[in-house]
């Protein structure tokens, strides 16, 4: 009894360790942001591979997310003879939820997992240690250009989902099951509202973007140096993004439309 | 006055004693080496003068600044008088041997490109890269990818070099080569270096003096010649490499022939 309250404890202190470690670490990045402004090619290179390298599987993903939308809308939708309003359901659906959280879920796969076996392996191949003898802080000249493209990519990737996923449903809602396209357009917008819509879900993304990059480079900079400690540490920014996500989207959706 | 001094250096991992009381001088111009068993902490010594780990009790002065005390920007520009050598070489994968020489200069200088290049092809000259400076840090032999670590650490001039197991896992020309640039360098270049090794031959020829560390202290120190001819028993066994000795061969337990006869069959 009492070895398992000592290894709850031991677990607790654990966990809040590591959460301190991971402010501290945020702290330290953002105080690198500024500097980066200045010399914005750093970003611009992490901009390609963080972001345009995930534009491919948000395009594809959104097109076919989008086409089941369309499919299963306009099923719910006929019985009550509102097929028309397809475009309403198919563009607030991807703005306000789906573009943002599958985009951020789909981001944290692919990018987020590579920042974090990137930093990984070049902590367990000394090249942070290295950067640190030659005076040069890892912490500004890695980690902060990665975190600001994670940060200005991740509402860009959520746009594109929502655009090609509406695209997709105007594919499948007006090609496939012959939903007029006039009222599929007039129609969605009409009620899709700029700021209590499309702005929310920028918000949403911009959020997700700026914990999931957090998340992947703190795993990745606090990952023991091995083959399998940064396995472990991928592993881990996957899973741990995935719950910050979708906790965050409940509390966030709760206070832009819950009347909470 | 040394350029390194280290005083009643404690430093635990745990409960485990790595440092216990250690007090070490490094001497400016001059080759000093840190010997010892592996396990022994030496590239910990290493990490605690570069200012990466901080000690438990006691100083370490590098060029009259206590590291320790020194704010986060006071040990980076000590840092950039300091050269580190990494056992894997430590090179940045992503870019190329030129690259990685220039990445020093143009991190901390706003030198023209013209003269990084100068600079940069006189550092891989110096350690016979040059022409090499196209290949990637995969593309390197172990050997090649500690002499493009080398031309890198001296890019910016630096005070001093440490040499964390230089000569471990190469080849005896890469080894020869190694010992070459690395003593010819703390001459031509009146640097002062520090070499953390446990190759007993290769680096007491070059060493102006050696400190050897066993169980968190210093068990010996003196010029190579001096601890040859040691009277300690430990320092002959690791002079000389022998298997037996004070370090036993075996490790500690039972007696052999009781394990045979009366040892559980599961043990």
């Amino acid at each position: 009894m009492i070895d398992t309250i000592r290894s709850l404890g031991r677990w607790g202190l654990g966990v809040f360790e590591r959460l301190g470690r991971g402010h501290l670490l945020l702290l330290e990045i953002l105080r690198g942001v500024p500097e980066l402004f200045l010399r914005f090619s750093l970003v611009i290179q992490q901009l390609s591979s963080v972001g345009v390298h995930s534009v491919l599987i948000i395009l594809i993903s959104g097109l076919f997310v989008g086409m089941v939308l369309g499919l299963q809308g306009y099923n719910t939708l006929v019985d009550f003879g509102a097929e028309e309003s397809l475009g309403v359901l198919v563009a607030l659906s991807l703005v306000r939820e789906l573009g943002p959280v599958v985009s951020a879920l789909l981001f944290a796969g692919r990018a987020g997992s590579a920042l974090t076996a990137e930093i990984g392996l070049m902590k367990s191949t000394e090249q942070l240690s290295g950067m640190e003898m030659m005076a040069v802080d890892p912490v500004r000249r890695v980690l902060a250009p990665r975190f600001l493209a994670g940060f200005i990519s991740m509402p860009l990737l959520a746009a594109i989902f929502s655009a090609v996923g509406i695209f997709g449903g105007f594919l499948v809602g007006h090609g496939l099951l012959g939903v007029d396209d006039g009222a599929f357009w007039s129609q969605m917008q009409a009620k899709t509202d700029w700021y209590e819509d499309v702005l929310n879900g920028v918000i949403k993304s911009i959020v997700f973007g700026f914990v999931v990059t957090w998340i992947a480079l703190f795993e990745g900079y606090d990952a023991t140096p091995t083959s399998e400690g940064v396995g472990r540490a991928t592993t881990r920014t996957v899973v741990h993004s995935a719950f910050a996500i979708l906790g965050l989207d409940f509390v966030l959706t709760a206070l832009m439309f819950g009347d909470v | 006055m040394p350029l390194v001094k280290i005083r009643d250096l404690h430093f635990y991992r745990g409960n485990r004693a790595i440092f216990d009381g250690v007090n070490i001088d490094i001497h400016r111009g001059k080759i000093t080496a840190i010997m010892g068993p592996s396990g022994t902490g030496k590239t910990t010594l290493l990490r605690l003068i570069g200012g990466q780990l901080h000690p438990d009790k006691g100083t370490i002065e590098v060029d009259g600044q206590n590291v320790h005390t020194l704010s986060h920007s006071e040990l980076y520009e000590l840092r950039k008088r300091m050269g580190m050598l990494f056992q894997s070489g430590a090179l940045l994968t992503d870019i190329n041997v030129f690259d990685n020489v220039a990445f020093p200069i143009r991190e901390h200088t706003k030198l023209p490109e013209t003269m990084v290049r100068d600079l940069v092809l006189m550092k891989l000259q110096s350690v016979g890269l040059r022409c090499a400076r196209n290949l990637m840090a995969s593309e390197l032999s172990g050997g090649m990818a500690r002499r493009v670590a080398l031309a890198r650490a001296v890019t910016l001039d630096p005070m001093m070099i440490m040499y964390d197991e230089p000569f471990t896992g190469q080849d005896p020309i890469s080894m020869g080569t190694l010992v070459n640039l690395i003593h010819r360098m703390n001459d031509a270049m009146g640097l002062t270096s520090v070499i953390v090794s446990h190759d007993v031959a290769e680096t007491a020829e070059i060493a102006d003096y050696i400190y050897l560390l066993s169980g968190g202290k210093v068990i010996e120190k003196g010029s190579p010649v001096q601890l040859k001819r040691s009277s300690s028993q430990w320092v002959q066994q690791f002079m000389q490499g022998l298997p037996d000795g004070p370090v036993p061969f075996h490790y500690p337990g039972t007696d052999f022939s009781d394990d045979l006869l009366n040892g559980e069959v599961s043990a």
